[in-house]
């Protein structure tokens, strides 16, 4: 297949400088767009590339950006647009790969967002601990006002563009991306009701766009060679290639590009190389931490969104975490819960005193002092605090999704740890 | 405890140098306080940490109450409201990490430097913190010591990174 997101880089990769961008097509889509694009060009074929967002969520690109004010639509004033760079979700790695080395890529990207949706003002918010990307990404947006691709009246087009590269203070829920407008605004990372949503008002009450890392590298491309030409990437319902992951005991964890709608058992097998001598696949998470376990009957699933979420899943970030059979699944679970305790803001109530309560069950049962009414208080706060609409933001639902799905496919190992014959000091014991 | 901080001079407490960056922040923003992280993280990468005075001051500069900025320097893990090493050590012990075995990376790291979480070595050098996963699964466990991420943590490149470190100070 053709590698489009990681063609600059090779499997034993080397950070690309502008120059060696530009010699494989760098720039060209932004050459392109400012020679026969107009911004509503731009955005039609965003929309009919459908492209959905890769940071989780999945919502359509296209459709997200046609809430942005634009034209005498919008009053005077900045315009924003924000690439999420916050990967903090546990067992995803795919955007420190895109950022650390081809940066341009995403540069180029984001420069045609901007381009579309008339924003002049653009931040990377991006999490302190990842200092490789922060300073590729800060060398070539140098070059970049060097060149004019960045700065004013850009190529002669009219079009101006500031960016910023914006390090974090650290928190889990400045991924969230309202939250992380409040973290760029100075203040406590507090998800915001919505509505008002940031592409009418964000930072600083002004439309804002926040797309994560690989949603605006796959821009450089759709605008280069075309709506059409995305859409015969996938080799399933949805369109493009996409970054997928393994971590856990596989052979070769990795970082892969395939096409959407790819197998997951290729993914595990060929790629990850299958798993470790002696250890068996007992379920995954297909897109992070906080998505709901599937099992080996899911292997031949198309990691696509609607097939995964068919599947009772979300593909979440494509970034797969694997559960072998030595390792106790409801340690994994509290591992999960425990992190997601940590990490909840604490502004609602379900999720600041309801994820430490949850931790706490799965603690005892964990440590052997759990008993048979604890899986019924488990249950009961899988249906309250994951409920949609219970709390704030979408953490707390989030976190619950593999501790329901775990209660569904690996019951008995809860019941085993209750009843004290347990096997889980075979890995990941805490002593 | 911030009620105790008695400051004579909080107005000259911060440095030219830290006043310069500072205000070059306030440039993008439409009033004060909307640097207030940026200039929390500049005066800690200037003095290791943020003390009450440095809060206290950063919040009459910005115009903002002590306890508003207490508020923001708490919420976020990377601004550290105690006194840390040299170098902090941003341990993972998120879930790929755990899969493969950071619990007994974690007991050799603190084996090796005496500490637990929240603690700094004796000699200033490191403090050990916990981290949400540092995005680096496929070659889990791992670490970040000061700048530097390690990676596929055994005993040996966890006695290797400290050992080294320590004998090239001794040379």
């Amino acid at each position: 297949m053709e590698r489009v997101l990681t063609r600059n880089i090779a499997n034993d990769p080397k950070p690309v400088n502008l120059m060696a961008y530009e010699a494989n097509e760098g720039y060209q889509g932004l050459k392109k767009a400012i020679a026969e694009l107009s911004p509503l060009d731009c955005e039609s074929i965003v929309k009919d590339s459908k492209l959905r967002g890769r940071g989780g969520a999945g919502f359509p690109t296209g459709m997200k950006w046609s809430f942005v004010p634009k034209g005498e639509a919008c009053s005077p004033g900045h315009k924003y647009l924000v690439c999420n760079a916050d990967e903090m979700e546990p067992g995803t790695f795919k955007d420190r790969l895109l950022m650390e080395f081809d940066p341009h890529q995403l540069i180029e990207g984001m420069i045609l967002s901007a381009y579309t949706l008339g924003a002049d003002i653009a931040y990377i918010f991006i999490r302190g601990e990842y200092v490789v990307s922060i300073q590729r990404l800060r060398d070539a947006i140098v070059e970049c006002y060097e060149k004019n691709y960045l700065g004013k009246n850009i190529l002669g087009s009219g079009f101006s563009l500031e960016m910023y590269v914006h390090p974090s203070a650290g928190r889990y829920i400045c991924g969230e991306e309202t939250a992380l407008i409040n973290a760029l605004e100075g203040k406590r990372a507090n998800p915001r009701a919505k509505p008002p949503f940031p592409q009418v008002s964000g930072l600083w009450g002004r439309p804002t766009i926040v797309n994560n890392v690989e949603t605006l590298c796959n821009i450089t491309h759709i605008i280069h060679r075309g709506a059409d030409w995305f859409q015969t990437l996938g080799r399933g319902e949805d369109s493009g290639t996409k970054l997928f992951g393994v971590s856990g005991k596989v052979n070769n964890p990795g970082c892969w590009e395939l096409p959407m709608g790819t197998p997951v058992r290729e993914i595990i097998e060929d790629c990850a190389g299958g798993m470790q001598p002696g250890l068996e696949l007992k379920g995954f998470l297909p897109g992070g931490g906080s998505t709901d376990f599937l099992t080996s009957d899911h292997l031949d699933l198309a990691m696509d969104y609607n097939v995964i979420g068919a599947a009772g899943s979300r593909m979440g970030t494509g970034t797969m975490i694997i559960l072998d059979d030595q390792t106790c699944p409801v340690g994994m679970v509290l591992n999960l819960i425990r992190f997601f305790a940590q990490e909840s803001c604490g502004f609602c109530t379900p999720c600041r005193d309801g994820l430490p309560w949850t931790r706490q069950v799965l603690e005892d049962i964990y440590n052997g002092r759990g008993r048979k009414e604890d899986l019924e208080t488990l249950a009961y706060q899988v249906k309250y605090i994951g409920g949609i609409g219970n709390t704030h933001c979408a953490l707390a639902p989030g976190a619950m999704e593999p501790l329901q799905s775990a209660l569904k496919y690996f019951y008995s190992d809860f019941e085993k740890l209750i009843e004290g014959s347990g096997s889980h000091k075979l890995n990941g014991a805490r002593g | 405890m911030k009620g105790s901080v008695i400051l004579t001079d909080i107005d000259s407490f911060l440095s030219e140098e830290e006043l310069q960056e500072i205000d070059g922040e306030l440039e993008h923003v439409p009033y004060k306080s909307g640097a207030a992280i940026d200039a929390l993280k500049i005066v800690q990468s200037k003095r290791g940490w943020i003390s009450d005075e440095s809060l206290a001051a950063i919040a009459k500069h910005l115009e903002m109450s002590i306890d508003e900025l207490e508020g923001i320097a708490t919420f976020y893990n990377l601004i550290y409201r105690r006194p840390v090493g040299e170098k902090v050590i941003l341990f993972c012990d998120s879930v790929s990490c755990w899969i493969c075995g950071c619990e007994k990376a974690l007991e050799k790291v603190s084996d090796v430097l005496k500490i637990g979480y929240g603690e700094t070595t004796t000699d200033e050098k490191y403090t050990l913190l916990p981290v949400p996963c540092l995005g680096a699964c496929d070659r889990a466990p791992v670490m970040m010591v000061g700048d530097e991420l390690i990676t596929n943590l055994d005993d040996a490149k966890i006695e290797a990174t400290f050992n080294q470190a320590s004998s090239r100070e001794d040379c």
